[in-house]
């Protein structure tokens, strides 16, 4: 394990700790910070090792969402159906990165965008299983206390977040990672060395769709009634790039931290300026791009250098 | 030595332009092939073609004694059939070390990266990068990024090698370097065919010349009687060769 | 009769299609960027005709003539001051740095009008012409025509002008462009000027016809997009072929599977569409 990977591994152990410490809202918090790291961690997979502009993750979470919902309702225990979902998410992301990641660039970027647009339209169709328009109530995973409750979610958010990161820090070190690094730097060669680039491909999509659609299932459970417009949000597709962006493009540790700056944001944000949150993240996102574009990190580095230069 | 490599009535055409034209050839093992021709003869094309980059529209390529014309080019590297980039097609973030390892790695099942990287070091040293092994490959000069082109196509452990016009660019020294380093290689028992329009080089190293011009192949035999025969004179030494030795000759 | 009908309305809506797609694919061929701010600038230039028709009367196809100059000035600025700064960063950055300027856009369209759904009213109507039992309204008419007026109007600057012929230049070959003296920066902001001009041009006549909210932006920049890729890159003839296209497909499936699959439709159209014919129905490069 590198240092990196080791430093993820004491910041997750830390945030596990996390009940000790708060109460309810910090747990729901908590909770939210898990799942945005999930979020984060699973993008990098496609956007960072695999250099893919990918605007899929509001899809993937939706259709997690809905499909431990669905599930539910038909009265299938939380943990199996969680289960199915990551299944189910790995092998359809799977399929469909192998035709959509043949796109390239913009190209690709707007088939996951639509990709988001699509899965809402099914789902507000398809009445009779998700109740379309109206939402879907999803019945009581535990009946606990509300604090018994706020445990319960954290804890299974943060198991999940643990698998993203254990996932994530053996891809890295394996030879799919390499390869993944490969295609991005150059995937004519990449071709041409022996590398199945589509098996490739598709297996890095599967993998950075499966945590967030369990994501999406935890998060249903959790708020027990979701309705198209809210998980099919293309929000929860920019909001990963964000952190990315914020913690450095590629580094699994950066883009964790930048889940979590992200959300102290939106939290102060989210709280007091609540009609004008998505224009101020639009104003986030472009003043990092104009003023960060490597990341906090860079702006260590600069800081280092400007210092050095003065000695 | 049988038949390494054979094309039966290859063509292949870019929406309207025919870039290969009922080519057919056959290429023995042990054998150092050059490929000459004009701009745009097609050359690449035909590269491309057998590695499957943009497979045949009609015939077929046959690799070892098997059937390879609808083959991705992952799947022809596997066989054993390397290539280098007329445009070099670096890793440019890795070092010239890990360029070379994943050629060995996913050319050949069951390579751990560790073995791969130790493999890697030696088909460095072969092509004199050694000292630039930890250099990312973006701050390599022309000449050794061509030489480490060389050295990826070597890790794959070759059957066969195209050599996309591996000297173009170079001075004459690091051309010197280049050709002693084919020369071994073919030494070493790897099937040559090299893209190559300094026709010294050609005839120093050829032990064959196949001609292409306008996507059709005009011209294939032993080196001395290629640069006579008036088609190919017309067609591409015209130019650059008649004028300095066919007047004479 | 309906097949009649169905026809008549795709020629209308794919007129309108192309005006929306044609500044989004100006300025994704010449900038190669995606300019994810195009459909809410449809629709800023959707609320300016609605707003000066609702406080003073002025008749939308007149506004025009204001929504040209303010949104060329509009793009001119946005691509100078900040777009130009990440021109050369890779499609995540461009793209997202546009998607963050939409989600200012939107956001304030949304905090000053409201999201609700608007329609511009002309008083008294326009009413509809009826041909062997077509029926168009006559907005819908004159909204189509003056779409083909702005379509032609950049077919000839672009031809015609100077700068348009620079745009181009540009378009075909970037570093010919540099070596014959264009200065690419001015091109790149006149070609984002002139793509958000358009947008809100577009937007005017579709306050005609639709009605307005900022939540109907994605819906635009969807349709501009998947125009782009049915119609090939950066042409104008591409465009009204890919508008036509993409209108008629959807009038078809509206009535084969039902509008409600409207988005899903078109995605597989656009998918297989990008695998099977990467360059477009005409495949040509460059505006002419
Ligand atoms: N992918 C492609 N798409 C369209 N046209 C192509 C493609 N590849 C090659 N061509 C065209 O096919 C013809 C042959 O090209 P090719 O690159 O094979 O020539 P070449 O003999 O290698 O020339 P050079 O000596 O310049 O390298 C050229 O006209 C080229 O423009
Ligand atoms: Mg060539």
């Amino acid at each position: 394990m590198t240092r990196s990977s080791i430093a993820l591994a004491v910041l997750l152990a830390v945030l596990a700790l996390l009940p000790l410490v708060g109460g309810a809202y910090a747990l729901r918090l908590g909770t939210i910070a898990c799942m945005y790291a999930v979020f984060a961690l699973s993008w990098n997979i496609v956007g960072g090792f695999l250099g893919y502009p990918s605007f899929a993750t509001a899809a993937f979470f939706g259709f997690g969402a809905y499909a431990t919902g669905v599930l539910m309702t038909l009265g299938v225990p939380l943990p199996l159906a969680l289960v199915a979902t990551l299944i189910t998410c790995l092998l359809a992301a799977s399929v469909l990165g192998a035709v959509l990641l043949r796109l390239r660039g913009h190209y690709f970027a707007i088939a996951s965008l639509s990709l988001v647009e699509v899965l809402r339209e099914v789902v507000n169709n398809a009445t009779d299983l998700t109740g379309g328009g109206m939402g879907l109530n999803i019945p009581l995973a535990s009946n606990s206390s509300v604090l018994g409750d706020a445990l319960f979610f954290f804890y299974a958010m943060w198991i999940v977040l643990a698998l993203t990161a254990a996932m994530v820090i053996a891809v890295s070190a394996s030879k799919l990672g390499f390869g993944l690094a490969c295609i991005r730097q150059n995937e004519t060669a990449a071709n041409m060395v022996g590398l199945n680039t589509t098996l490739y491909k598709s297996i890095a999509f599967g993998l950075s769709a499966c945590f967030v659609g369990v994501a999406g299932g935890i998060y249903a459970a959790w708020v027990h009634y979701i309705d198209p417009s809210d998980v099919f949000d293309i929000l929860y597709s920019v909001k990963p790039i964000v952190m990315a962006l914020i913690g450095g493009l590629g580094s699994p540790l950066g883009v964790v931290c930048g889940a979590l700056v992200y959300l102290g944001l939106e939290e102060v944000v989210w709280r007091n300026y609540i009609q004008i949150h998505s224009g101020l993240l639009g104003l986030l996102v472009v003043l990092l791009l104009l003023f960060l574009p490597h990341g906090l990190v860079s702006l260590r580095t600069r800081l280092f250098r400007r210092k050095a230069g003065h000695a | 030595m049988p038949e390494i490599l054979s094309l039966a009535g290859v063509s292949r055409h870019f929406s309207g332009l025919q870039a290969l034209r009922d080519v057919s050839l056959g290429i023995a093992g042990g054998e150092i092939v050059g490929l000459i021709g004009p701009n745009g003869a097609g050359k690449t094309t035909l590269v491309n073609t057998v590695c499957g980059v943009t497979p045949a529209s009609a015939g077929t390529v046959t690799f070892a004694g098997r059937d390879i014309t609808r083959l991705k080019p992952y799947q022809a590297a596997r066989l054993g059939l390397a290539r280098t980039f007329q445009i070099v097609q670096p890793f440019a973030e890795f070092s010239a070390l890990d360029n070379v390892a994943t050629a060995a790695l996913f050319s050949q099942p069951g390579q751990s990266l560790k073995a791969a990287r130790e493999n890697a070091r030696e088909h460095l040293a072969f092509v004199g990068l050694d000292g630039q092994a930890d250099q990312p490959a973006s701050t390599l000069t022309l000449a050794m990024r061509k030489r480490l082109e060389l050295a990826k196509a070597l890790a794959m452990k070759p059957k066969l090698l195209f050599l996309d016009e591996v000297n173009a660019g170079l001075n004459s020294a690091e051309v010197e370097k280049a050709t002693a380093l084919i020369r071994q290689l073919a030494a070493g028992g790897i099937t040559i065919v090299m893209i190559e329009h300094l026709m010294k080089v050609v005839l120093n190293v050829c032990t064959r010349i196949v001609v292409l011009h306008n996507g059709e192949l005009i011209a294939d035999g032993a080196p001395r009687d290629v640069v006579r025969n008036p088609a190919v004179i017309d067609a591409y030494l015209g130019q650059q060769y008649a004028q300095r030795h066919g007047a004479h000759g | 009769m309906l097949a009649a009908q169905v026809l008549v309305n795709a020629a209308v809506l794919g007129c309108l299609y192309a005006c929306i797609a044609i500044g989004f694919s100006l300025v994704w061929g010449v900038l190669n960027v995606i300019n994810l701010i195009h459909g809410s600038l449809i629709v800023l230039g959707a609320y300016l005709a609605w707003g000066l028709y609702q406080w003073i009367g002025v008749l939308p196809w007149y506004v025009l003539v204001v929504a040209a100059p303010l949104f060329f000035a509009i793009g001119y600025l946005l691509q100078r001051l900040l777009l130009n700064k990440v021109i050369t960063a890779p499609v995540l950055v461009t793209l997202t740095l546009t998607f963050g300027l939409d989600l200012i856009l939107n956001n304030a369209m949304i905090y000053f009008f409201k999201a609700d759904y608007r329609k511009l009213t002309l008083v008294p109507s326009l009413g509809s012409i009826s041909l062997g039992g077509v029926v168009v309204p006559v907005d819908r008419v004159i909204a189509t025509a003056f779409a083909l007026v702005l379509t032609g109007l950049l077919y000839l600057l672009l031809r015609r002008s100077r700068v348009g012929r620079a745009v181009v230049a540009v378009r075909l070959d970037h570093d010919a462009a540099v070596l014959m003296g264009v200065d690419v920066k001015s091109i790149y902001a006149i070609a984002f000027g002139l793509g958000a001009a358009l947008a809100g041009c577009a937007g005017v006549l579709m306050a005609l016809i639709f009605p307005i909210s900022p939540l109907t932006s994605s819906a635009y920049l969807g349709k501009a997009f998947v125009v782009c890729v049915l119609g090939g890159l950066g042409s104008v003839s591409g465009a009204l072929v890919g508008g036509l296209a993409l209108a008629l497909v959807e009038g078809v499936g509206a009535v084969v599977v039902g509008p409600s699959y409207a988005t899903t439709l078109s995605f597989l159209l656009l998918i297989v569409f990008l695998i099977v014919r990467p360059q477009g129905l005409l495949g040509r490069k460059g505006f002419e």
